[in-house]
């Protein structure tokens, strides 16, 4: 093989392993191992801690304190032991669970090669040469903390070095062979690794070794390779060239220490190192956490499988709903739909991805570029825009660069440094809502217009957007209604409309979080979803759609409206959108709702607060809300909300399948009505989208929990700001993509459980429709459970069919009081089944 | 009434809380915060009650000379406080951010493990702040300043299993020990200068202070280099400006405090304090200008390329201290302390917010993107703009330039040294000791020349050997040994020069034998429990043996001769015996002292801190 072609496949090797989060503003939630996925789940992961050193699973003692505490349960640890071991002395096995020791982890190959520079001179190459490495990607990659930007930003990487080492009286490189090595347009990188590595069969190692020494920039960088459009401020970078100039500063520093007494790592290799991709042994202790594992999985996901096939009867209400409410199908909306039914038992909720069908780029007034409103994998060809803002911008001068000038600087520190004393005391004394904080109604206002309806040119041709032609302005009536009855087809909401139906979005509130776009949607690309809640709204009331709807089938009365809402998760707050185009009597009705809006809001706070330590949850409710309002603007607080910790399931059903059920807002929820599905065409659509959005929010949790400190971010608490894409500890450190400690302290890692409603053989041929969405499943990386909708019989999928099955746990506890359940612990609750 | 008496209030409310802090469980968080949280309330008002009666007696300075905590013929340690204008402004700044960060953090620190170690060291800096800015002599400044070093060094490698932090940790703590011997030879020379330990009182008399330096110039002038060193590295002046950013490895809020604000400007107040003293030497004055300037233009530069937000901050901090030096130069006191005030609490303020900046700048970006808006700098020749940056982007090679000519030379010399394994040095170094003493003791058969010269040859000989502990890379315990062994030489070479009875030597090694004994046990229990503990690399090993991590930090504080022994004493007054004259003695026993405290950190940092190596599941990456 020709060695430049073996080196694209390594680099191409590369960026499928590393890490690849965007920058903060696109903050998506994906599996952190995708790179494993091809792999069966346990398969995959074992080999990642082999290969890399990550904890994938808890640790054994972990395991058995979760027994301890009856968070893995006896049943479930003796079914899944005997699953695996069929034939074996089930209580002499157990023993050896719960008291032996297996051993330890063996230890992970990534770094052995490039370990020889240290054995053999001495010479800590990470420690020399990643600081200046990791501040000339920042640099480079600065999206505007920096005042003086690097003078030649605007070509691509290399060229912009080159540009400036040619002029630059001083170098960035140590030594005159580095520098002439650069500026030769005939230096490949083969010749640097010839130099470095020596023979070619070590190439692949010792690059995954150099690149997975800095997994976070290396990872950066290739995301930004291949996805440009995550910085406003563009920039051409690939991960070849990261590599091409990090090996240059290697040479650099050998050169600079040890002169010509230096040779390439082939050449000291005193005893053969194991390669980093295969030929790995079984080791005991990993036999014992998979089925630890499993059972605590197990423990969870049969209490809700019980407890779906214990609810017999349909406890809703049954006569015209007083009103409807779509929600996003986000597990943290779990609670305040049941508060919402609780309050007023003749209204039905649903859940749904929270872009509601409509997929399009948002361009807000004055704003200068667009910013993408659906699933991450979905490429739009609309724009809406925003038009009639009166809201502006509020400055903050703490951020304004002049702070840093010399004598600007010096004006500042002596008059605004004095009023730094007086917000620092407000703030700690008396948070409130400022410039700094990221808040979920602001994403748009109010009181603006948007461009939803097409307006094609006098010529007839459609009205494209004039940055991007490729953007048509606003939906067309047709695509209107498609996508209008596409949504309420998927959740089965096609008759028996209630006069108000809302659709709610919901975006979150923090300050002093980078981290804040994982808080928002993840199904309108860590945006707030209140754009999506108010284009869907006007399509449906739309009198041209409805008589297209009529004509499919779905028929709208005049008397229905629809109205467009955004839920703050964070804060507990819903605003409603285009009230004014009510007319009396839905006004009317409207106003009665909200009240139980609010009341509704106000229990869920609470119901929130139990896991806050700053808040005192006998407290009155309103009470409560005002300190839930404060801590979203608190600077102290890195917890504002817990976002999606513990989620554990997605239910893709109707109401009534989990309807009474206690699921402690651990839960997915997608509304699906298999009777106006029988082929299963809606559940593809519904899988396609849970599968990677729901799986993957859920797996980035998991191992941001199994391993914090090297698949997660770790304590955001040192977080330094890296060029507004990422966060680092300190000034010197790699970037940290995943999530930090205080996002999933709470979270049990388990994997997704998705429970749907239909028949097997309905659910197996969806799944199969799409490779992609296949290999979730298939490989176990999200389990699947069917209901049978007519017997509720279970059937489990695994090993690529489905098994009858009956859950290990008998039917949960039932309860009639869901509040001092609620306070008695702030640990997760057990399922349980609410009387009514 | 006598108000003086409060003043002891404000000192003794941080010690109380500090100790009340040091007894409470780790688990109860909230008791813990409140203790911080109440100390310093109780600190405030009281601070506050104090100066207004203060203002109220017009603004009269205040100096008490408290206790004498030792005292031979010819020389007194005392303690002495004093408040005045600069104090005032000073402990009004620092208490008040303080306490409002203890109310901040008492939330922020939640359910972070290293909840109650945190406050501990807060309130533990915050005395040595006290301390320094309420001190009324050279030696009872020197406490607090050695406090604020080694609670920086723990607030730094605050997250002592990454590599970063305690790297940094270490390398703080080294230009940290510079300013500390700056301060030590400037008590020395002073003393000679005076001929008793002056306060900061009687430099303020115009009249005596002139009537001295103009006998003794070169000894003031001595004196003011020394203290502007201090003050320099404290300040991060150039060239030691590369530790400001590298402190912010702590949890924010204690960034903020400590290296936006506090600890940063405290060479300012080093300079302010003994302005009275330096006054009228216009080359010192001058100087202190130039560097001033110097630092704010060069890191003014250093900002503007910055991309990461603590590193701005930090850099653009250091060059509003640098115009601070310019103020104070000038002799504009009351300019520099209301430029002190504003830029503590200006960066205090922009390092609680920096996570914010994502939100904030991203939205601005959003609405009022340029591509690449123009700078100053695009209007120069583009040779010169590219030169310039480069230089600001490796931050003028500061960080490698200290390495280069301060600790790569002393790491050659130690590495010169290699031959002296574990049963050699002790073979060599015991008898060689014990030789010294013989001739100590059979003194009189000396003849003069060689006698005289004995001083700095054993002084010598106690340098090269820590020299040789600090750059050891295989056995903690005989780098452990050689530290202790260093001051046992340092106290013979002394005692040639002048005869001191057994009480202040006793004094001295007090301190360092015990704790090192302990030291000694600390080490060999856990290479028994843990196997091979070289120095060549961090163990980590605060991961798994917590509490032997805590009692030999202990004792690598008594060996460093930090307050909690009476080497501490011992130390100040084993200088007060070398002789003005003596100027080779006094650099090798100032270096010596530099170093001894460096090689104790090391030997902690690399033995206890760190990623530990055999958890490599748990640990972090290296480079995070």
């Amino acid at each position: 093989m020709n060695a430049a072609f073996a080196l694209d496949h390594v680099i191409a090797e590369l960026k499928h392993y590393l890490p690849a989060q965007a920058s903060l503003k696109d903050f998506i939630h994906h599996n952190t191992l995708h790179s494993f996925q091809k792999d069966r789940f346990f398969e995959g992961i074992e080999k990642a801690s082999l290969m890399f050193g990550y904890r994938t699973l808890l640790t054994l003692s972990e395991y058995r304190d979760l027994f301890q505490s009856n968070k893995i349960s006896r049943q479930a640890l003796r079914q899944v032991i005997s699953e695996y071991h069929p034939e074996a002395n089930l209580d002499a096995l157990e023993e050896k669970f719960l008291r032996s020791d297996p051993g330890q982890m063996p230890l992970p190959r990534i770094g052995l090669l490039r370990a020889t520079w240290k054995k053999c001179y001495r010479i800590d190459l990470d420690a020399q040469v990643q600081p200046l490495l990791f501040r000339v990607l920042c640099n480079y990659l600065d999206q505007g903390i920096s005042v003086w930007n690097l003078p030649t930003a605007s070509l691509d990487f290399l060229s912009s070095l080159r540009e400036i080492e040619k002029l630059s009286r001083i170098s960035i490189f140590r030594t005159a062979r580095c520098k002439g090595l650069f500026l030769d347009p005939e230096t490949h990188l083969e010749d640097l690794l010839k130099i470095l590595v020596g023979k070619e069969e070590y190439f692949e190692q010792y690059l995954f070794d150099q690149q997975f020494a800095h997994p976070g920039w290396s990872g950066f960088v290739s995301v930004v390779e291949d996805n440009p459009a995550t910085l406003l401020d563009k920039r051409s970078i690939r991960l070849a060239d990261l590599i091409f100039f990090e090996c240059l500063l290697e040479i650099d520093v050998l050169d600079q220490q040890l002169g010509d007494s230096w040779s390439s790592v082939s050449s000291n290799i005193q005893s053969p190192v194991p390669s980093l991709f295969d030929g790995y042994e079984k080791f005991d202790l990993w036999s014992y956490l998979k089925i630890w594992q499993e059972a605590f999985e197990r423990s969870y996901h049969d209490q809700v499988l019980a407890g779906i096939t214990t609810l017999r009867t349909a406890k809703r209400y049954s006569g015209h709903p007083s009103f409807q409410a779509l929600f996003c199908i986000d597990d943290r909306e779990c609670s305040l739909r049941r508060y919402l039914e609780d309050l007023d038992p003749a209204c039905q909720t649903y859940g749904t991805p929270g872009f509601f069908g409509v997929e399009f780029f948002f361009r807000p007034e004055n704003g200068k570029f667009l910013t993408k409103l659906c699933p991450a994998p979905v490429t739009p060809g609309y724009v809406i825009a925003e038009e009639h803002s009166t809201v502006r911008q509020i400055s903050d001068p703490h951020f304004r660069k002049s702070t840093h000038g010399l004598f600007r600087g010096w004006l500042i520190s002596q008059t605004l440094g004095f009023w730094s004393a007086v917000k620092l005391f407000l703030n700690v004394l008396r948070p409130s809502m400022s410039p700094a904080v990221s808040y979920s109604f602001r994403h748009m206002d109010k009181a603006s217009t948007l461009t939803i309806n097409h307006r094609p040119r006098p010529d007839g041709t459609p009205n494209k957007d004039r940055e991007n032609p490729a953007l048509q302005i606003g939906f067309q009536q047709k695509e209107q209604a498609d996508r209008v009855e596409n949504l309420l087809k998927s959740i089965g909401l096609v008759s028996d409309f209630a006069p108000l139906v809302y659709v709610v979005g919901h975006g979150a509130s923090s300050v002093n979080n980078p981290h804040y776009a994982a808080y928002d949607c993840g199904a309108c690309s860590g945006r707030a979803g209140s754009v999506n809640a108010r284009v869907i709204c006007a399509m449906a009331n739309d009198a041209g759609v409805r008589s297209l709807l009529r004509e499919r089938g779905i028929d709208i009365p005049g008397t229905t409206r629809f109205v467009g809402g955004l839920h703050d998760t964070t804060r507990d707050e819903l605003l409603f959108f285009d009230e004014s185009e009510m007319d009396e009597v839905q006004l009317r009705v409207h106003k009665k709702n909200e009240l139980i809006f609010t009341r509704a809001l106000d229990f869920n706070a609470r119901e929130r607060s139990r896991r806050f330590a700053s808040i005192d949850t006998s407290d009155s409710l309103t009470e409560i809300h005002s300190q839930i309002l404060v801590r979203s603007v608190s600077l102290f607080e890195p917890r504002p909300e817990l976002n999606h910790a513990t989620n554990a399931l997605c239910i893709v059903g109707r109401r009534s399948l989990t309807d009474g059920l206690f699921l402690d807002r651990r839960s997915f929820m997608n509304s699906y009505d298999y009777q106006i599905d029988p082929d299963g065409k809606y559940l593809f659509g519904i899988l396609k989208a849970a599968a990677p959005v729901c799986g993957g929010i859920n797996l980035e949790y998991f191992f941001s929990r199994t391993d914090n400190r090297k698949l997660g971010a770790g304590t955001k608490l040192p977080h330094n700001v890296m060029g507004l894409f990422g966060v680092a500890n300190g000034i010197d450190g790699d970037l940290r993509p995943g999530l930090p400690s205080q996002m999933i302290e709470v979270h049990d890692p388990l994997r997704l459980m998705i429970i749907v409603e239909h028949e097997p053989g309905v659910v197996l041929s969806a799944i199969q429709r799409n490779e992609e969405t296949y290999e979730w499943f298939k490989n176990e990386w999200v389990l699947l459970t069917v209901v049978q909708p007519t017997t509720k019989n279970l059937f489990r999928f695994r090993d690529g069919q489905f098994m009858p099955y009956t859950p290990c746990a008998g039917a949960p506890p039932e309860t009639n009081d869901i509040g001092s359940l609620l306070f008695s612990t702030d640990d997760n609750i057990p399922v349980h089944i609410i009387k009514s | 009434m006598n108000i003086n008496i409060f003043l002891h209030f404000l000192i003794l409310i941080p010690i109380l809380g500090f100790l009340i802090s040091l007894l409470l469980p780790p688990s109860n968080e909230k008791l813990n915060s409140r203790v911080a949280y109440y100390a310093l309330g109780v600190q405030w008002f009281t601070l506050l009650g104090f100066i207004l009666a203060w203002s109220l007696r017009g603004f009269q300075t205040i100096d008490i000379r408290d206790f004498v905590l030792f005292s031979t013929p010819g020389y007194e340690y005392f303690v002495d406080f004093y408040f005045d204008g600069i104090s005032a402004v000073y402990m009004l700044v620092g208490t008040l951010l303080t306490f409002l960060i203890t109310m901040y953090s008492r939330f922020y620190l939640h359910r972070e493990s290293g909840y109650k170690r945190f406050f501990n060291t807060i309130l533990f800096f915050y005395l040595g702040y006290t301390l320094v800015i309420l001190s009324g002599n050279l030696e009872t400044m020197f406490v607090g300043w050695e406090i604020l070093g080694i609670s920086s060094f723990l607030l730094i490698a605050f997250y002592r299993d990454r590599y970063l932090p305690v790297k940094n940790a270490v390398k703080v703590f080294s230009i940290y020990r510079v300013a500390d011997v700056g301060l030590i030879v400037a008590m020395w020379m002073s003393h000679h200068l005076w001929h008793e330990n002056t306060t900061f009182f009687k430099l303020s008399n115009y009249e005596l202070v002139h009537h001295q330096l103009q006998e003794h110039s070169w000894i003031g002038i001595v004196v003011s280099l020394m203290i502007l060193i201090s003050a320099m590295a404290k300040s991060a002046q150039l060239p030691f400006s590369s530790w400001l950013p590298r402190a912010m490895e702590g949890p924010t809020p204690s960034s903020a405090i400590f290296y936006g604000s506090l600890s940063v400007h405290i060479g300012v107040f080093l300079l302010l304090r003994t302005f009275p003293f330096w006054e009228h030497q216009v080359s010192v004055r001058i100087l202190i200008g130039l560097i001033g300037l110097f630092t704010a233009v060069a890191t003014t530069g250093i900002a503007r390329v910055q991309s990461s937000i603590k590193s701005q901050i930090a850099y653009s901090s250091i060059a509003q201290i640098g115009i601070i030096f310019i103020e104070v130069a000038l002799g504009l006191k009351y300019l520099a302390l209301l430029h002190f005030a504003g830029n503590a609490f200006l960066r205090t303020y922009q390092l609680l917010v920096s996570p914010s900046v994502v939100t904030y700048l991203i939205r601005e970006q959003f609405y009022n993107f340029k591509l690449r808006p123009l700078t100053l700098e695009d209007s120069w020749p583009r040779r010169l703009e590219y030169s310039y940056y480069v230089l600001c982007l490796k931050e003028w090679n500061l960080d490698s330039l200290l390495y280069r000519y301060l600790w790569n030379p002393l790491k050659k010399l130690g590495n010169k040294l290699s031959f002296l394994t574990f049963t050699n040095a002790l073979l060599i170094l015991l008898p060689v000791l014990v030789f010294g003493l013989l001739l100590r003791t059979e003194e009189q058969w000396l003849p003069g020349s060689i006698h005289e010269n004995l001083p700095e040859l054993f002084s010598l000989l106690a340098l090269i050997i820590v020299l040789k502990a600090f750059t050891e890379r295989l056995h903690a315990r005989l780098a452990w040994l050689l530290t202790v062994l260093n001051h046992c030489f340092l106290v013979l070479a002394i005692s040639f020069n002048e005869h001191f009875g057994m009480e202040e030597v006793t004094l001295y090694l007090s301190g360092v034998l015990i704790c090192g004994f302990f030291g000694w046990f600390i080490l060999l229990r856990l290479k028994r429990l843990e196997g091979s503990i070289n120095l060549d690399r961090f163990h980590g090993h605060s991961w798994l043996n917590p509490k032997l991590a805590l009692g030999f930090l202990l004792c690598c504080l008594g060996v460093a001769g930090f307050p909690i022994t009476p080497t501490f004493i011992g130390e100040d007054l084993l200088f007060s015996h070398i002789h003005e004259d003596q100027i080779l003695l006094a650099v090798f026993t100032a270096l010596s002292l530099i170093v001894n405290g460096l090689a104790i950190i090391r030997i902690y940092a690399r033995v206890f801190l760190g990623p530990h190596s055999r958890s490599v599941y748990e640990m972090g990456y290296r480079s995070s």
